[in-house]
């Protein structure tokens, strides 16, 4: 194939001066080929990869569009004022403002308090533990372990990461439930702080591998700029290395923070699911997720308390958004100020 | 290896004495030995991976953070081993000052990172910190350009701006010696000439090393000059010689071209 247009063209252009224009588009014919062939594969690739990309985008939006749809019916019905509380009748008969999520009982309750200060006083909490042990952790596997100890124990902090969360609500249920009521000595023996302690253990990788990620990208050089002027190893990573990773920290907290308030099986096991509107920490809480998991299956499609429970969503996505934004601002701003 | 006894009779800073320096199994400096006089610019050059960087920074001792190294043999500061076991590695540094190939300014202000080694080293009144501060910028050429916005971020400043600031910070903290590793290979010709400005102003209170691969560099700023080749010091002598009669043929092949 390639000697049959090959053996013409090199008698062709023996015989001309300048080739002619036949001819030319001759000599490419090859080259082009290739060339279209080649032209159309990568087109392919890219069309494909895009598509994949664009999908996720898609995704959220139809997830997105979906939730709030449902969501705002919920606000046809529901005045504003019910999402924060109700009027009830007390036992004596006086007449209180109450703040109670009971969308089934007789006068249906729909007040948001309650599951705002549960997703609250679970995720806050754990946000704060695995704040302390996830940047500890990830400091000690980027800047202090060596190489063997790394190399152990990183796989071992992820593999945490993998555990279904089932699992560990059934640990917190069982185990950690026990521990802190004989340490404690609370009246709910499944609690906020139980509940903070489950989802510490799902938080704790994220923010450990990330600070470590945060930290690995601060640059060799400056380390050695610190040694160099004979700052020691504590002040290297205490006035160098972690305000140069401060921002990948902060971002890997908000990270955490969103998965904590996002958790729905820990919380459902281990927080005792009464949706009280509390600031105790040692109460039985209930979470927005765990109210959204337990309800929306035994609703009817279309009823009120399954719009509500949109509402919900729509409320929870929309928190998590912005803590999700934020994290992601808080990372760009760190590239740009090491010029990574 | 042909050493000039004009060097040998110079006041002598830093004696290598037969180093051997390996990265792990791989040995990187074969029995380098050299004494480095004070108050004078010493230039090292030779191809790359020769072994210039590793040196220098085993004059400070800056490579063993990063890297699992060995040694054999010594270098001796003032007639004191840096290898010995009472070494105080933050007053070897601290005495040591080191600009390196890229410049390295914190992601801190200007003043931050001027200030950065005399804070910890305990200078803690603002009078002597502002002092500090002015006297290493104008010893670095920088003043003028940045005296207007001292606490704006070092990383806003030019490469070369950058360059002198990483050498302000290496003066802040009152070094002896002053080891550059290649610092004007990320420059343009200006930023070089200002850097080149700048050593010249300073050869006469420090001791200066400074690894280069421009050979005009090395002929402009130093007294002396090391030719290194594969982890061996094939030549050391005054600048002048080294660059008008090499007494090795190695030295001569390289410094007009025909290798590098
Ligand atoms: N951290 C390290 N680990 C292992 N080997 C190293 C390390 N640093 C340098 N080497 C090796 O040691 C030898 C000398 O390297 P060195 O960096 O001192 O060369 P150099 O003369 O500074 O070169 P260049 O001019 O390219 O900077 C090279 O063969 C290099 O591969
Ligand atoms: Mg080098």
């Amino acid at each position: 194939m390639e000697q049959l247009v090959q053996k013409p063209l090199v008698a062709q252009s023996s015989n001309l001066k300048e080739p002619s224009p036949r001819a030319s588009r001759r000599e490419n014919h090859g080259l082009r080929d290739f060339h279209w062939r080649q032209r159309f594969r990568e087109g392919a690739i890219h069309v494909f990869l895009a598509v994949n990309g664009y999908l996720a985008i898609v995704l959220i939006g139809l997830i997105f569009l979906f939730l709030f749809k449902e969501g705002f019916h919920a606000l046809q019905t529901i005045k504003p004022m019910q999402w924060i509380g109700n009027k009830t009748l007390d036992f004596d008969g006086r007449e209180v403002f109450s703040f109670v999520w009971q969308p089934l009982s007789n006068t249906p309750k729909y007040s948001l308090l309650p599951l705002l200060s549960g997703s609250f006083l679970v995720a806050l909490p754990a946000t704060f533990f695995s704040t302390l042990i996830g940047i500890g952790c990830g400091v000690y596997l980027a800047e202090l372990a060596s190489q063997r100890t790394r190399e152990i124990l990183k796989p071992i902090v992820e593999l945490l990461a993998g555990i279904p969360t089932v699992v560990i609500g059934f640990l917190a249920l069982s185990v950690l439930a026990t521990l802190v009521q004989n340490f404690f000595h609370t009246h709910f023996r499944l609690n906020a702080f139980v509940g903070a302690l489950g989802v510490s253990l799902v938080i704790i990788p994220v923010i450990a591998s990330m600070t470590e990620d945060a930290l690995r990208a601060v640059p060799n050089e400056l380390r050695e700029a610190s040694y160099g002027l004979g700052a020691t190893r504590w002040e290297t990573l205490s006035k160098v290395i972690l305000p140069a990773g401060v921002s990948g920290i902060s971002a890997s907290i908000l990270l955490g923070m969103g998965r904590a308030l996002g958790e729905t099986m820990i919380v459902l096991m281990a927080t005792g699911n009464a949706a009280l509107f509390t600031g105790n920490i040692f109460s039985s809480v209930r979470t927005m997720t765990a109210t959204i998991a337990s309800e929306l299956g035994s609703s009817a499609q279309g009823s009120e308390i399954y719009y509500a429970l949109f509402f919900v969503g729509s409320v929870l996505f929309t928190i998590t958004f912005f803590i999700n934004l934020i994290s992601e601002v808080v990372v760009e701003r760190m590239r740009r100020r090491l010029r990574l | 290896m042909n050493t000039a006894a004009a060097i040998q009779s110079d006041p002598c800073k830093i004696e290598v004495k037969s180093l051997q320096y390996f990265y792990g199994k791989e040995q990187a400096l074969f029995d380098v030995s050299m004494s480095i006089p004070d108050k004078q610019v010493t230039a090292i050059i030779g191809p790359s991976g020769c072994g210039k960087s590793t040196l220098i920074k085993a004059i400070n001792r800056i490579g063993e953070i990063s890297s699992d190294i060995r040694i054999k043999g010594d270098v001796l500061i003032d007639d004191a081993s840096v290898y010995g076991k009472s070494v105080n590695l933050v007053e070897l540094r601290r005495r040591v000052g080191m600009v390196f190939q890229k410049p390295n300014p914190f992601p801190k202000s200007i003043l931050e990172n001027v200030l950065f080694g005399p804070k910890l080293h305990g200078v803690s009144d603002r009078g002597r910190l502002e002092e500090i501060a002015e006297n290493s910028l104008k010893k670095a050429a920088l003043w003028n350009e940045v005296k207007d916005k001292l606490s704006k971020s070092a990383m806003e400043l030019s490469g070369g701006q950058q360059q002198r600031l990483c050498i302000a910070r290496a003066l802040a903290v009152d070094p002896e010696v002053l080891l550059m590793d290649e610092p004007c290979s990320a420059l343009d010709p200006i930023g070089t000439a200002k850097i080149e400005e700048t050593i010249e102003s300073l050869q006469s209170q420090y001791c200066i090393v400074i690894v280069t691969h421009n050979m005009q560099q090395a002929a402009r700023v130093s007294r002396s000059t090391a030719f290194f080749m594969k982890g061996k010091i094939i030549e050391y002598d005054e600048t002048e010689k080294i660059f008008t009669t090499p007494a090795e043929k190695l030295t001569e092949d390289y410094i007009t071209g025909r290798f590098g």
